[in-house]
């Protein structure tokens, strides 16, 4: 049981509950226990959404699947859409993608860095970051930052537009596309294309830039609270390149400890669970993943781009890389363990995208004709990508007829779970126990839910596993009768 | 090369539209390169007259353009306010009385259902969904059957009676639970003699009947209807229009 989970005597305490956390993607709440002084007794982050795709997809054909999955999510389904063919790559056979059926998704999946980070900065962020955690609620938002920096918010709304773009190309829409198929993909990218989409890179590369010198000047300027608001040591987990650079399409799991140890590195995804279980709580529609070898207790992770980044020996372009070196050296590695790190590290994750848009634009493999490849079918296959939020895993498995007989999506937000918990309990003890409430105080809960960026709606599969436990408590605190269903 | 004579025309929304002895409403119409919106009607096989899209007003009575011979003379309106208006309850009840779950669906796009929506600017379902359940048959090595998605047009049943000469397809049951069933003794397609070759196969106007492995393949932009309304397109094995 965590600090601050599960209050020892919840009848007399007070519950505050903020609902809905705002400016994020889904809908949680926040429920704060607290006693007659306002000391903090328990806080926990609920995910109140139920979604069933992980069900309502068995028996529906496997090619269907990418298509179908990425429902899940209005803002990265480029995610899902490329995971679940990842995983699909390998059930029709396909060990190797030709060269333009890589790249192409490749720039899929970077397009879709691109707008859901600049989203997530310019659109949901920046109000707490540039007018204050406990500014005016009636300015706090996009409209509050496009009246007094109207540059900022332009440029933001710009750099999404440019990755909605990049996605329309390689996915034939800009939300819920069609453009990756198990084997590969559906078409390639004209020389036409390449050009229109080249004209605007160096813009988009250069506005990159300045999103990171505007979180990374806010770390400077105010350095003890960004370095200590919500701060926590983790595990970290994500993909890496075989060489060790940051791959956000493809590589092997890498998890180390909060002091930089390895737990393991390049594990092969294809056995993912081998090294990652997922625990059930009674109080959660999300699951709460953990690394098998350190137990539930000390096992939960980090994922997403402050994992990514710190984790990675090198990001493979160049102006993100002095950023990553600046990152990681700023105050002795202080931004490696805070919050709102997360914030500078994705900015820089932005930034590698547009480099990396601008290099594949640049290949003439993603003119190719080759598009999809097959070999010999195979009845199971696991996906994992870096989606913008972190590490996101498909594992299908399929009956000789060609129907999906289960699956198991371990989506980004939910390997965040336990670390999201343990932000909310840290800013919680910092800044409200003892005190008086007011929303600016509260507000200070969702900047630390919001530094991760979550997906509520993409994270909570918990179907047909969810525990049931009741308790009779009478006003002291006494449990006199107690009902329990234990999990499959 | 027919000659048309003069007595061989009727009107059809005000314009003259010439026939051949023989032809019904919807023959002619299509050969003059005129649309009268239909699911179940196909050229090359025996009209069905089920789906009362294609529903016209002939001399004030109401009839299926499909299966009523055109005459001479004879005044028939099609694009009226009312008649499109019952086109679109119709297609309205086809997709809440079905499962047509078009974002997930490999047909889109290329779907005639969808794209008669479209065309008769069916902005939502309307009626109460059914939710009915039903099975799909993936089965055969093939071929998906997907009974979520049939409109119980019967152009399968006729393709692979009158083209394939196999009976693969009937309908079974009665009423509203009238469904797609195919012809072998266990029920499963596998058990039948469809080859992915067969007419039966192509002709289904819904995501219904599919070959398997193949959807998506198309990227959104070259579909069927990505560009073009329906009325545009020309359905495979539709005579040529003729020049009057």
């Amino acid at each position: 049981m965590f600090n601050l989970e599960t209050a020892a005597h919840a009848a007399n305490l007070r519950r505050v509950v903020i609902e809905p956390v705002s400016r994020v993607e889904g809908h949680g709440k926040v429920t704060i226990l607290l006693d007659a002084h306002n000391k903090v007794h328990q806080v926990r982050l609920h995910i109140v959404e139920f979604r069933g795709f992980e069900k309502f997809i068995q028996g529906r054909p496997y090619w269907e699947v990418p298509v179908m999955v990425q429902r899940l999510c209005g803002i990265c389904p480029v995610s899902h859409h490329l995971a679940a063919s990842k995983a699909l790559d390998l059930i029709v056979g396909a060990k190797q993608l030709t060269p333009t059926a890589e790249k192409m998704r490749r720039l899929m999946h970077l397009g879709q860095i691109l707008q859901s980070h600049a989203l997530h900065f310019f659109h949901l962020a920046s109000p707490d970051l540039l007018f204050g955690f406990d500014a005016d609620v009636a300015t706090r938002n996009i409209v509050g930052v496009a009246a007094v920096e109207p540059e900022v918010a332009r440029k933001g709304v710009l750099l999404r537009k440019y990755g909605q773009e990049i996605i329309r190309h390689t996915a034939g829409k800009r939300v819920h596309g069609t453009g990756s198929v198990p084997g590969g993909v559906n078409k390639n990218l004209s020389r036409a294309e390449r050009v229109e989409l080249l004209g605007d890179i160096d813009t988009i590369i250069a506005w990159s830039q300045e999103a990171v010198d505007i979180i990374k000047n806010l770390f400077i300027d105010h350095a003890a609270l960004y370095k200590a608001f919500g701060r926590f040591d983790s595990n970290l987990l994500g993909l890496v390149r075989a060489d060790g650079a940051l791959d956000l399409y493809h590589g092997g799991l890498r998890a180390t400890d909060g002091q930089g140890g390895t737990i393991f590195d390049h594990a092969d995804y294809q056995n993912y669970y081998e090294y990652i279980h997922e625990e059930v709580k009674p109080w959660s529609y999300m699951k709460f993943p953990f690394i098998v070898e350190k137990g539930t207790e000390a096992g939960w992770y980090r994922v997403g781009p402050l994992a990514r980044v710190a984790q990675c020996d090198f990001i493979p372009t160049e102006l993100a890389e002095a950023e990553r070196v600046a990152f990681k050296a700023f105050d002795g590695g202080a931004a490696l363990s805070a919050p709102l790190g997360y914030h500078w590290a994705r900015m820089i994750e932005m930034l590698h995208a547009a480099e990396g848009i601008k290099e594949l634009l640049l290949d003439n493999d993603l003119s190719g004709g080759d598009l999809v490849v097959r070999g010999e079918r195979h009845l199971r296959g696991v996906g994992v990508i870096e989606a913008p939020r972190g590490t996101l895993i498909h594992h299908y498995r399929v009956n000789e007829d060609d129907q999906i007989v289960s699956a198991n999506l371990i989506v980004s937000t939910t390997n965040n779970n336990q670390a999201m918990n343990e932000a909310v309990r840290q800013v919680a003890m910092q800044y409200l126990d003892g005190r008086a409430l007011t929303e600016g105080l509260l507000n200070h809960i969702e900047v630390a839910i919001r530094a991760f960026d979550p997906c509520l709606s993409c994270a909570t599969h918990a179907l047909g596993k969810m525990p049931l436990e009741a308790e009779l408590i009478d006003a002291d605190g006494s449990v006199i009768d107690r009902l329990c269903r234990d999990t499959v | 090369m027919v000659i048309l004579t003069m007595d061989k025309t009727f009107i059809l929304d005000g314009k003259t539209i010439p026939f051949e002895e023989g032809e019904t409403i919807m023959e002619a119409a299509s050969a003059a390169g005129v649309y009268i919106p239909h699911l179940c009607h196909h050229p090359e096989f025996k009209p069905h007259g089920s789906c009362k899209l294609c529903t016209v007003s002939i001399g004030g009575r109401l009839g299926a353009s499909c299966t009523n011979k055109a005459a001479a003379g004879m005044v028939v309106e099609s694009e009226t306010e009312a008649l499109n208006a019952d086109r679109r309850a119709l297609t309205q009840m086809l997709f809440v009385e079905g499962n047509h779950i078009c974002p997930s669906c490999e047909k889109s796009g290329n779907c005639q259902l969808q794209a008669v929506a479209y065309h008769l600017d069916m902005l939502t379902p309307h009626f109460t969904h059914f939710y009915p359940a039903r099975d799909i048959d993936a089965s055969h090595p093939d071929v998906l059957l997907e009974r979520n998605r049939c409109i119980l047009c019967e152009l399968c049943v006729r393709a692979s009676r009158d083209v394939d000469g196999k009976n693969v397809f009937g309908i079974g049951g009665r009423g509203i639970k009238s469904r797609l069933i195919v012809n072998s003794a266990s029920g499963r397609l596998a058990d039948t003699n469809l080859s992915v070759t067969d007419r039966a196969v192509e002709v289904c106007p819904t995501g219904a009947i599919l070959r398997k492995r193949h959807g998506f393949t198309v990227p959104i932009g070259r579909r069927l209807y990505d560009h073009h309304d329906i009325a545009e397109v020309p359905v495979a094995g539709m005579k040529e229009p003729r020049s009057s």
